[in-house]
C-alpha cells in the first residue's frame, strides 16, 4: 500500500507540475497507475466491485484535480471504472446463468431489501442482453439505468450480496481482480498502438499530389503522413510552426527525416497558404462529447481559415483522447495559460510589467489551447474509424459508463436518496414512452 | 533590340499608335525576340518612355510646343495611312530586319561590355538605337507618351499604368535582369514551388555587395542609393515610412538634377527616376502605395509645363512631391485619427495587429483625449512588431494585453472593435496587408465584432487580388528557423542541406473584404464595396493636382 501511495503521489506532482507532456504519455502513464492501483488493493470478500470503484475513484479524483486541463487523465480513470463496472457484471451474469436458485431464494429472506434485488437482477439481465444485443435505444436507456443503480445496491445491499455470493467467493475476488488487471493492460496496450490505426486508414484520406496542412506537433499526425508516404502517395506538407511551442519545427524535422516534402510556415501564414490546401490533418488535445476539440493553440485559427475555403479538417484521436463531458466555455475553462516568457522576454520587458512606475500595465496572454467547435470540424479519425463529430456521443457511450462522468465521490447518504427516486424516475419514464409506443 | 521591334511593328506605328501609347508591345515581348532589359519592364508604368526619348525629332517637337505637336499627329495620322501599302511588304520588311539585326550585333561587339559595367542605364544601347531608327523611318520614334494630357480618357492610363509585374519564374528574364541589376542578387535554395514567381535572395550577402559598391553606383543619385541600402537592411520599414524615404530621395535627386545636353528634361529625369526606381525595386521589391506615389512623381514630372526653366521645374516638382507628402500622409493620418476616434468609446477593449503608425496614432490620441479603454496587441513571428508597439503604448500609460497570433481566438471573446493597418487596399475591396492580417479579420469575423481598416487613401490600388500568392513578397526564410530569445528551438538550423524541407516567410496576406466592416480613410469611413470609387475619384484627382 504504502509504495503505491508514493507512486500516485510522485505522478500527483508531476502532473501538478505539468511534466507530462502529451496526453498519450499521460494516458498511458494513469493507466498504468491505476493498474497498480488496483494489483495492490486488498479485496475483500464482497462488493469487490466497489472496493475497487472507491479505490480507483478516489485516487482519480487526486489525479482529475492534480491537472484538470488534462482531461486524458480523466478518460483514464473513467475507462478503468467502466472497465471494472463492466468485468463485474459479466461475472455477475456467468454467477447468475449458474445460481439462478440461490438468488431467488435470497429475495425471500429480505424482504425489505426485495426491491433492490430485483432491480439488480433486471439490470444484471439487461447488461447480459446488452452485451449480446447490438446497440439500440433501449439498451442505453438501460444502461444508464442500470449504473445508477450499481452504487446504490453495493451500498445498501452488502449483506444479502453478500450471502448470495459467498458460495464462490474464493474463486469470485481473485477472477475479477484478475480479470480487470488484464483488461486494463489492454487499455494501455490500445493507447500506446493507437497512432498505428489511425496510421492505417491514411491511404484513404490522402491522394496523390495532394497539399496538407498541418499545425504544431502530435504523434498520430506524424505516423498518419508517414503511412500515407508508405503506400507511394506523394504529396506535400505544409508544417505551420505553431509558436510560442514551435513544435512545428520538430515535426518537419521528423517529416523531412522521412522524405516528406515540407514546408515551414508561420502561423500568420495560414489564411493566406490555405487557398492551395487540399486538407487540414492535426492532432487534438481532447475531444469532447459535442465532437468540439480541445486542440493546441492556433488550431481554431486554422479551422475557421478551412471552412472559409471549404478545405476538410481533419482531426486525428486515439480513443483515450475521447472525454465524455460536454464543454461549457471551454475556451476559457478547458485552458491554461503558460509562461509569459515564452512571448516576451522578461529582461527586455520587465520595466513595462511593473505597474507601480505610473506607466500602463501590461498583460501577456499565452494560452495553451483553443477550442474548436463541432461545425468546424469535418471528420474525426479515430482508432475505430472515421467518424462524424456528431457521432462522437455515441462512441463515448461505448467507452465510459453513465456513472462516472462524476469521478468526485458522493457522500454515501446522498448517494442512495438521490439515485432511488432518479433510477425510478427514469425507469417509469421509460415504461411510460414504451406505452406511449 | 528596340530596333528589332520597331522594325518588326512597323505597320502599327506608322498608323499611329499615336495617342494611346502601346505598353503592351513593349511590355511583352514576343517569343521570338530577346527579352527586354529589366529596368524597363520595372518601371513599366513608363516604360514608354524610355523608348521615346532616344527620337531627336520628337524632341524638336516637343520643344515648339503641345499645339505644333498635336497637329503633327493628325498629319501624321492621315499620311501615314497612303505610304502604308506600298512600303510594307514582307520582303521589305525582312530584309530592313536582317538589316537591322546585323547593326546590331556588330554594335554590341564593342558596346556589349561597356553596357554590363554600366549598369542601371539604358544609355549603351542608345547610340545604335538611334541610328537605325532614323535611317529607316523617322517618323516613328514619335509615338511620345511624356506629352499625354489628362484630356485623354482615364480608361486607357489605366491600362497602361497597370504594370505588368515581374514574373521571376520566367528564366529569360531573370537572365536579363541579373545582367543589369545593381543589386546582383543570389537566388536563395530550397524554393517553395508556390512561389517561384516571386524573388527570393539570399540575403546576408547583398548588403556587404551593394554597400561595396558606393564608389560605382553610376547614375545613382547618392541618397537614391542610400535609401536603398536602408530598405535593404530593414531599417525603413511600414508603408508610410518606405514611401516618404522614397519622395524625399527623389526631392534629393531632382534638386541635384541638371539637364544633360541634347535632352529633355522632362523625359530625361523620368528615365533616371525609373531607374532609381528598378533599383529600389531591387532592393526590395516595391509596396503598392509606393507605385501609387511613383505614379503622382512621373505624372507630375510629365505634366510640367513646357515653358518652365530647369530650375523652376525642378522647384515645382519638389513642392509637389512636399505637397504629396503633407496631404497624402501626413495630414491624411490626422484625419483618419480623427475618424477612428468617433469609433472608440469607453470600456472598449481594442485589438490590434502587428505595427500599424496610424493606428498606434489613433490609440495614442484616444488615450490623450481622456477615453479608457484597454489595448490588446496581437503579435506574430517572425518579426514581432508589436512587440515595439507595446512598448510605446505602455510608455504612454495605456493598459495593454499582448498575445501571440494563435492566441487571437482565445482573446477575441473580450474584444470589442479590431484596428488594422493596411498596405494597400485594392479596388475589389481586398486589404493587403501584414501576414497575419486576414486571420486576425477572419477571427474577428467569426466572434463578430467589426474590424477598422485604417489606410491612407494614397494606398488604394486599381489592381485585384483574390487570394495571397500571385502577388506577395517573400521574407529571409532563415528568420523561420531561428527564433530570437530561443535557444532550445534550433532543430531547424542545418534547414538549407535538406532537399525536401522548405521555409517560406510570407509577408503579406490579401484580407477579403467580407471580413473589413469599414475602411476608415482621409476621405471618411467607407465600406470596402466604395473602394473603387475612391481609387476613380482619387486618381483624377492626383492627376490634375
Amino acid at each position: 500500500m504504502p509504495d503505491v501511495q508514493t507512486l500516485v503521489n510522485d505522478f500527483l506532482n508531476q502532473l501538478k507540475k505539468r511534466k507530462i507532456e502529451g496526453s498519450q504519455a499521460t494516458a498511458k502513464l494513469t493507466a498504468e497507475l491505476l493498474r497498480s492501483v488496483i494489483s495492490q488493493q486488498r479485496v475483500p470478500h464482497t462488493n469487490q466491485a466497489t472496493a475497487l470503484i472507491n479505490a480507483v475513484r478516489a485516487v482519480g479524483e487526486q489525479l482529475i484535480a492534480a491537472n484538470p486541463v488534462e482531461l486524458a487523465v480523466g478518460n483514464i480513470v473513467r475507462r478503468v471504472l467502466h472497465i471494472i463496472r463492466e468485468e463485474d457484471l459479466s461475472l455477475a451474469t456467468a454467477a447468475m446463468a449458474g445460481l439462478g436458485v440461490s438468488a431467488a431464494s435470497d429475495d425471500e429472506d429480505d424482504v425489505e431489501r426485495e426491491e433492490n434485488s430485483v432491480l439488480s437482477a433486471a439490470a444484471v439481465a439487461a447488461a447480459a442482453r446488452s452485451t449480446l444485443r447490438p446497440p439500440s435505444l433501449q439498451t442505453l436507456l438501460e444502461d444508464t439505468f442500470d449504473s445508477a443503480v450499481v452504487p446504490h445496491t453495493s451500498s445498501s445491499g452488502g449483506e444479502s450480496d453478500g450471502r448470495s455470493r459467498s458460495v464462490e467467493k474464493g474463486s469470485r475476488g481473485k477472477k475479477l481482480k484478475h480479470d480487470v488487471i488484464e483488461a486494463v493492460n489492454e487499455l494501455i496496450q490500445d493507447i500506446s498502438t493507437c497512432y498505428e490505426q489511425i496510421a492505417e486508414q491514411a491511404v484513404e484520406h490522402i491522394h496523390h499530389n495532394e497539399v496538407i496542412l498541418t499545425l504544431g506537433s502530435s504523434k498520430t499526425v506524424l505516423e498518419f503522413l508517414y503511412a500515407a508516404k508508405e503506400k507511394q502517395r506523394s504529396f506535400k506538407v505544409f508544417v505551420a510552426e505553431g509558436a510560442p511551442r514551435y513544435q512545428g519545427h520538430l515535426l518537419a524535422k521528423e517529416l523531412v527525416a522521412r522524405g516528406l516534402q515540407t514546408t515551414v510556415i508561420t502561423d500568420s501564414a495560414v489564411f493566406a497558404l490555405i487557398s492551395r490546401v487540399n486538407m487540414v490533418i492535426v492532432g487534438a488535445h481532447a475531444v469532447m462529447a459535442n465532437g468540439g476539440v480541445i486542440a493546441p493553440v492556433g488550431l481554431n485559427m486554422v479551422a475557421l481559415a478551412a471552412q472559409r475555403h471549404a478545405v476538410p479538417f481533419v482531426v486525428l484521436a486515439g480513443s483515450h483522447k475521447l472525454c465524455p463531458l460536454y464543454p461549457h466555455n471551454p475556451e476559457v475553462l478547458v485552458n491554461e495559460l503558460r509562461s509569459p516568457s515564452e512571448l516576451l522576454d522578461f529582461g527586455e520587458f520587465s520595466d513595462c510589467m511593473d505597474s507601480a512606475s505610473g506607466a500602463g500595465s501590461l498583460h501577456v496572454v499565452n494560452p495553451t489551447f483553443d477550442y474548436v467547435p463541432p461545425k468546424l470540424v469535418s471528420l474525426f479519425i479515430t482508432d475505430t474509424g472515421g467518424h462524424n463529430p456528431s457521432y462522437m456521443y455515441r462512441l463515448i457511450a461505448d467507452y465510459y459508463s453513465a456513472d462516472d462522468l462524476v469521478v468526485k465521490r458522493r457522500p454515501v447518504v446522498a448517494a442512495v436518496l438521490s439515485s432511488k427516486p432518479r433510477a425510478r424516475d427514469v425507469f417509469t419514464f421509460v415504461q411510460r414512452k414504451m406505452n406511449h409506443i | 533590340m528596340d530596333a528589332i521591334r520597331v522594325s518588326r511593328y512597323p505597320k502599327i506605328r506608322r498608323v499611329g499608335f499615336f495617342a494611346p501609347p502601346d505598353s503592351s508591345a513593349t511590355m511583352i515581348p514576343s517569343p521570338r525576340h530577346p527579352p527586354l532589359p529589366v529596368s524597363e519592364m520595372i518601371s513599366s508604368a513608363d516604360g514608354h518612355v524610355a523608348l521615346g526619348s532616344y527620337d531627336p525629332s520628337e524632341n524638336l517637337n516637343l520643344a515648339t510646343g503641345i499645339e505644333k505637336r498635336e497637329e503633327g499627329e493628325k498629319e501624321v495620322l492621315q499620311s501615314s495611312s497612303k505610304p502604308l501599302k506600298a512600303k510594307t511588304t514582307k520582303a521589305e520588311r525582312r530584309a530592313l530586319q536582317e538589316a537591322q539585326r546585323a547593326a546590331k550585333a556588330a554594335s554590341k561587339g564593342y558596346e556589349g561590355s561597356k553596357a554590363v559595367a554600366k549598369n542601371g542605364t539604358v544609355a549603351p544601347s542608345k547610340g545604335t538605337k538611334h541610328s537605325s531608327q532614323n535611317k529607316d523611318d523617322p517618323s516613328c520614334g514619335s509615338p511620345v507618351v511624356t506629352d499625354k494630357k489628362a484630356d485623354r480618357p482615364l480608361e486607357k492610363d489605366r491600362k497602361k499604368d497597370a504594370p505588368l509585374r515581374m514574373q521571376f519564374d520566367d528564366k529569360n528574364r531573370m537572365e536579363n535582369a541579373r545582367k543589369r541589376a545593381v543589386v546582383n542578387p543570389t537566388e536563395a535554395r530550397n524554393r517553395v514551388e508556390l512561389f517561384q514567381h516571386l524573388p527570393q535572395y539570399k540575403y546576408g550577402i547583398q548588403l556587404p555587395n551593394l554597400e561595396a559598391k558606393v564608389f560605382q553606383i553610376g547614375s545613382l543619385h547618392p541618397s537614391v542609393f542610400e535609401v536603398g541600402l536602408r530598405y535593404l537592411a530593414g531599417d525603413i520599414s511600414g508603408g508610410n515610412a518606405r514611401c516618404i524615404a522614397m519622395l524625399r530621395a527623389f526631392q534629393d535627386a531632382i534638386r541635384d538634377y541638371c539637364t544633360p545636353r541634347e535632352k529633355v528634361l522632362v523625359r530625361d529625369l523620368t528615365s533616371n527616376i525609373s531607374s532609381y526606381v528598378s533599383y529600389f525595386a531591387e532592393c526590395r521589391p516595391l509596396s503598392m502605395s509606393m507605385g501609387n506615389a511613383i505614379r503622382f512623381v512621373k505624372s507630375r514630372i510629365a505634366n510640367l509645363p513646357l515653358n518652365h526653366s530647369e530650375f523652376e521645374a525642378k522647384a515645382a516638382l519638389c513642392s509637389d512631391i512636399d505637397r504629396f507628402i503633407n496631404e497624402k500622409i501626413i495630414l491624411a493620418d490626422k484625419v483618419i485619427v480623427r475618424h477612428a476616434f468617433t469609433k472608440v468609446k469607453d470600456g472598449d477593449v481594442l485589438l490590434t495587429y502587428g505595427l500599424s503608425c496610424v493606428v498606434e496614432m489613433i490609440l495614442l490620441y484616444a488615450h490623450e483625449l481622456g477615453k479608457q479603454f484597454r489595448v490588446v496587441v496581437v503579435d506574430s513571428r517572425p518579426r514581432f512588431e508589436g512587440q515595439a508597439l507595446v512598448r510605446r503604448l505602455v510608455a504612454k500609460g495605456l493598459s495593454c494585453t499582448y498575445t501571440h497570433i494563435n492566441g487571437a481566438s482565445y482573446i477575441m471573446h473580450e474584444v470589442t472593435r479590431v484596428l488594422l493597418g493596411a498596405s494597400a487596399v485594392l479596388s475589389n475591396g481586398t486589404v493587403y496587408s501584414r501576414v497575419g492580417t486576414s486571420c486576425v479579420a477572419m477571427v474577428a469575423h467569426a466572434f463578430r465584432i467589426p474590424v477598422l481598416i485604417c489606410c491612407e487613401a494614397y494606398k488604394f490600388h486599381e489592381r485585384v487580388l483574390l487570394d495571397s500568392i500571385c502577388s506577395n513578397e517573400l521574407g529571409d526564410p532563415d528568420a523561420i528557423s531561428r527564433v530570437a530569445g530561443r535557444m532550445d528551438v534550433n532543430c531547424l538550423d542545418n534547414w538549407a542541406s535538406e532537399d525536401n524541407l522548405k521555409l517560406l516567410n510570407l509577408m503579406y496576406d490579401a484580407t477579403p473584404s467580407d471580413y473589413v466592416s469599414v475602411i476608415v480613410t482621409d476621405y471618411g469611413m467607407l465600406p470596402p464595396t466604395s473602394v473603387p470609387v475612391i481609387v476613380r475619384e482619387y486618381r483624377r484627382e492626383y492627376l490634375l493636382m
